[in-house]
């Protein structure tokens, strides 16, 4: 087997420490987007009198935009701003932004599909408004929410691989670097990458099936 | 910004067609197999099955830049292909996956009794997928399949990591000539709303119309 020496101990040394920066980075901008994104949820969701309005505009704006844009414009045109950014954090930026009007989508059709019954009881009880939202509206709009917000963080993980492009030693980018000093070493490297990737998501959206199934019960 | 417009006019237009071509491409071929991909899912026979999840679930955990360079680096040793197909080539295969979901799921919030009227007029399995559930199937899934459209016109700029002449390409090129990378990307996703902004607005139109 020739390909069985691309699999040696340094290369595979090399290739971990990418895919935990992969993982580093996915961590991150989930909990970021993930609250970022539930604000912005609530915003769209209450329609507070030109302020949701301005903020659906720019949510439109970023969401209707390649990741790869957003990027390439975090690290290369930020620095014009005066905003340095390494490819790490630009890379994290980038994807927070992106993923938090994407997760703000989501919470607002979990917040719609809330049925207004709810609102009215909560409200006739004597709740307040944010008290309606805290207590009430969020945690099931959450819970509805669960399966489509995996599957974003998903696309999340598989997305990373983007920031190949500003040279981020991700994953991807050091498969590269292994089979650019060998090309023998190619295949064997696309083979570990693609399973590597599988095995992460694919657990991810086997997650997501098993919440499906537990919320089509309860 | 305008300099940037009228000095790179014809580059960025070049761009444009080739985001634009390679999304219709992506689009006819993604709606092509991920309709055959759904039916195998759905199909009674278990090895039909097998191939048409395993394949959905294969294209959709793994990154679309993992595809696209496979065709660029690997199967352009056996076969010439450019950039721009090897690209083209992994959009339609990722998008499939996500269509045939699409479309698994329009197929089967099709009522049953569709499908038990058609069989027992005496038609086989595959006529009545083929004539009764599946036209309506498709129906119910537009909105998502157009917010697949979307993604795909976006993912489009995936081209720009095997020199796919496409927008994104020309936007690198244009800010490595002229140094200006924060004016040239506003003007580039200028570019790319044009494309995907009356898409959305369609697509919310449509949903609510449905709704």
């Amino acid at each position: 087997m020739i390909y069985a020496s691309a699999f040696n101990s340094v290369n595979m040394h090399y290739l971990m420490g990418g895919l935990g920066i992969t993982i580093a980075v996915s961590i991150i901008s989930i909990v970021i987007s993930f609250i970022v994104g539930t604000i912005l949820g609530v915003i769209l969701f209450e329609e507070v009198p030109y302020f949701s309005r301005t903020v659906q505009f720019i949510v439109n704006t970023i969401r209707n935009l390649p990741l790869l844009l957003l990027i390439f414009f975090t690290y290369f045109a930020m620095p014009k701003l005066g905003v340095e950014l390494n490819a790490f954090t630009a890379t994290v930026f980038a994807m927070s932004v992106f993923e938090s009007t994407m997760v703000s989508q989501i919470i607002r059709g979990g917040l719609l599909s809330v049925g207004a019954g709810q609102i009215e009881g909560a409200l006739s009880t004597g709740m307040t408004k944010f008290q309606t939202l805290w207590y009430i509206l969020l945690p099931q709009a959450l819970k509805n929410s669960i399966p489509p917000l995996i599957s974003q963080f998903i696309s999340l993980v598989k997305d990373t691989s983007l920031a190949t492009a500003i040279v981020l030693t991700e994953m991807m980018f050091r498969s590269q670097v292994i089979y650019g000093q060998n090309p023998n070493y190619m295949i064997p490297m696309f083979a570990i990458v693609t399973a590597l990737y599988f095995v992460v998501n694919y657990s991810l959206s086997l997650l997501s099936k098993w919440f499906e199934r537990r919320l089509a019960t309860s | 910004m305008i300099k940037i417009l009228t000095d790179n006019w014809s580059t960025i237009i070049t761009g444009f067609e080739f985001t634009i071509l390679s999304s219709i491409v992506g689009l006819l071929g993604s709606l092509i197999l991920g309709t055959v991909f759904a039916l195998m899912e759905m199909a009674p026979n278990k090895f039909l099955k097998f191939i048409g999840t395993a394949f959905v679930e294969f294209f959709r955990n793994i990154p679309l830049l993992v595809i696209t360079l496979f065709f660029y680096v690997v199967v352009s040793h056996a076969v010439k292909i450019n950039g721009f197909w090897a690209g083209t080539i992994a959009l339609i295969l990722y998008t499939s996956s996500f269509v045939a979901e699409c479309i698994r799921g329009g197929v089967n919030s099709v009522d049953p009794g569709q499908m038990e009227g058609a069989r027992s007029n005496g038609l086989t399995y595959t006529q009545a997928m083929i004539h009764i559930v599946l036209p309506q199937g498709f129906k119910l899934a537009i909105p998502s399949l157009g917010n697949q459209f979307i993604n795909l016109v976006k993912n489009s700029s995936i081209l720009s990591f095997v020199a796919g002449l496409d927008l994104m390409y020309q936007a690198n090129v244009i800010s490595g000539a002229n140094l200006d990378p924060f004016n040239t990307y506003i003007v580039i996703g200028i570019f790319y709303l044009l494309l995907t902004g009356p898409l959305s607005v369609f697509m919310n139109h449509l949903e609510n119309r449905l709704r």
